[in-house]
């Protein structure tokens, strides 16, 4: 299966160091939160656009395998300056289990690739930049607990919601990258 | 600046004769806390090649310019790639052709004595992966035992000697490594010896190696001996070459012992490995020269490159054989073991003939240290 990814880079047949080369190219047209689908058949590639990926900053998704073509999926981040979150009503990632369990929405507004490759089970996906067109979808008399990697994308949305005349909603931070607990796979 | 491709016979070379090299090694951090190229006077520094796709010049004065400087990698193009940003930022850099998979399956073929009448005998040194084989050549017939899976520098090496291959051993059945054996015999003709017990599960013909097995090579007096030695596996069996050497396999070695689980059955096989180890070792003369299937640690090298040591030498020095408490013993080999081989119950798999992977699958199977034994 394929993720929905913004740009796609075919490094099939390329040994290493290409496809990390490439990938480093490629990275420099994408602009922030996009998603690079970097195909290759090099197995050392997995490892090494991980490692790459954390040396740089940006978010190594995760990688399938279809026969001997590996796809990784890298979410660009810039180093830029820490954004700070703007919206008040805040949960702490390591309450949230608690507070479900009295009802509400987790709502995990992530790319479809970065969800797939491990949420909270029964978390409702989202993605930030389809929340325009799918906000029906979400239930107005529920507490609505928003959830993204670190905190950022989720800060927006709780506030678009709370604009939009969603009486409950918290953002959660500080986010998937710091979640201990079980996640679901959906790939 | 001039760019060098080294071959791995290089390499060794600076292994072997106690040479100096400065290793820039650009693989995965993880990579080379795993295994790399150990040598006596070697000095390494370890930055992965993703992060000086921008330049080499803050590592340059990291790298002393009174050395040979190697840039080594998994395969090759990286180091290639480094190692040409090197030269153009003005220092002589070489690269390892064929990468740490070279290295790994590199063999070098060092002499360990000559034998009776004109015979002698071999050490093959796998410097990168800690496998020891070997050869006994006497008057055109050679004998090998525990062969690795790089068949033709076996092949070639007998060629070389005028020397026909007629008997092929493996002391047990290998979990680290791949057993180059049976190929071996299927393209010379010669007879395959496996310890039955071992072989329980093997799908293909074999000759079995039993208790008192005695072959002679060539037409003269060189005896190869077997002693059953249990304790890795079940079938372990020992050699006594020319009334002279000890081949222990992966039983005793230099500076430590074999571990018993590795087959799964480490609890039953204790009081084997200790039995083989505490008696019937004890019986034969101190003046063997032991030669193990394995070496841990570059320092088990001898000044020639050889591994061997006097068994007398190894009751007294080796820690494994000096364990006086039978359940202390037991805690060392049964408890905290080392993490097990890459990959060690595909390899036994393949072993028994019940998979056959491809060269490359072979390769990765492969990856990494040995880990046979327990100090």
């Amino acid at each position: 299966m394929s993720l929905k990814a913004d740009v796609m880079l075919d490094a099939k047949g390329l040994a290493c160091p290409m496809p990390i080369v490439k990938t480093k190219k490629a990275m420099n047209g994408l602009t922030e939160g996009q998603i690079l689908e970097v195909l290759a058949t090099d197995k050392g590639s997995k490892a090494d656009l991980a490692a790459w990926s954390k040396s740089v900053g940006h978010q190594y998704i995760g990688t399938t395998e279809d026969g001997d073509v590996m796809k990784h999926y890298i979410r660009k981040c810039s180093n830029d300056a820490v954004v700070e979150k703007q919206y008040d009503q805040i949960v702490q990632l390591d309450e949230l289990a608690v507070k479900a369990l009295e009802g509400g929405i987790i709502l995990d507004v992530r790319e479809e690739a970065e969800y797939a490759f491990g949420h909270i089970e029964g978390a409702k996906s989202i993605p930030m930049g389809e929340l325009e067109t799918r906000m029906e979808e979400i239930p107005k008399d529920q507490v609505i607990y928003v959830v993204c990697q670190t905190g950022r994308r989720s800060d927006l949305v709780a506030q678009k919601l709370a604009s939009s005349g969603f009486g409950s909603v918290f953002n959660v931070i500080p986010g998937m990258t710091e979640w201990n607990g079980e996640v679901k796979t959906s790939l | 600046m001039t760019l060098t491709k080294w071959t791995a016979a290089e390499v060794a070379k600076k292994v072997i004769n106690n040479e100096e090299l400065f290793i820039l090694d650009v693989r995965n951090a993880d990579a080379f806390a795993d295994w790399k190229i150990e040598g006596h006077q070697f000095e390494y520094l370890n930055i992965p090649y993703f992060e000086l796709l921008d330049g080499v010049e803050e590592i340059l004065s990291d790298i002393p310019t009174d050395q040979p400087l190697l840039v080594v990698c998994a395969k090759e193009g990286s180091s290639v790639m480094i190692a040409e940003m090197l030269t153009e930022a003005g220092r002589d850099a070489g690269y390892l052709e064929g990468g740490m998979k070279s290295w790994s399956e590199h063999l070098e073929p060092i002499k360990v004595s000559n034998l009776t009448n004109g015979g002698e005998l071999y050490q093959f040194v796998r410097l990168g992966k800690g496998c020891l084989s070997y050869m006994v050549i006497s008057n055109g017939e050679a004998a090998i035992v525990d062969a690795t899976r790089m068949t033709d520098v076996f092949i070639n090496f007998a060629a070389s000697k005028q020397a026909k291959i007629t008997h092929i051993f493996d002391t047990h059945l290998h979990a680290d490594h791949i057993s180059g054996g049976r190929q071996i015999a299927a393209q010379t003709g010669a007879t395959y010896y496996l310890p039955p017990k071992d072989a329980e599960e093997v799908v293909f013909d074999y000759a079995p190696l039993v208790v008192g097995t005695e072959v002679k090579i060539g037409n003269t007096t060189i005896a190869i001996q077997a002693i059953y030695s249990p304790g890795h596996t079940i079938g372990s069996t020992s050699f006594i070459v020319d009334n002279h050497y000890l081949l222990t396999g992966d039983i005793l070695f230099i500076d430590s012992i074999g571990r018993p689980d590795l087959a799964g059955l480490a609890q039953d096989w204790v009081r084997d490995l200790r039995e083989t180890l505490y008696n019937r070792y004890r019986e034969l003369s101190n003046e063997l020269i032991v030669l193990p299937a394995h070496f841990m640690i570059i320092d088990e090298l001898n000044a020639n490159g050889t591994v061997s040591k006097p068994l007398g030498d190894l009751f007294a020095e080796n820690h494994g054989l000096n364990i006086e408490d039978e359940e202390t013993f037991r805690s060392m080999v049964t408890d905290n073991l080392p993490p097990q081989p890459n990959a060690y119950q595909e390899i036994r798999q393949v072993n028994m003939g019940k998979i056959t992977p491809t060269g490359e699958e072979q390769t990765e199977m492969e990856i990494g240290p040995n880990r046979c034994a327990v100090r």
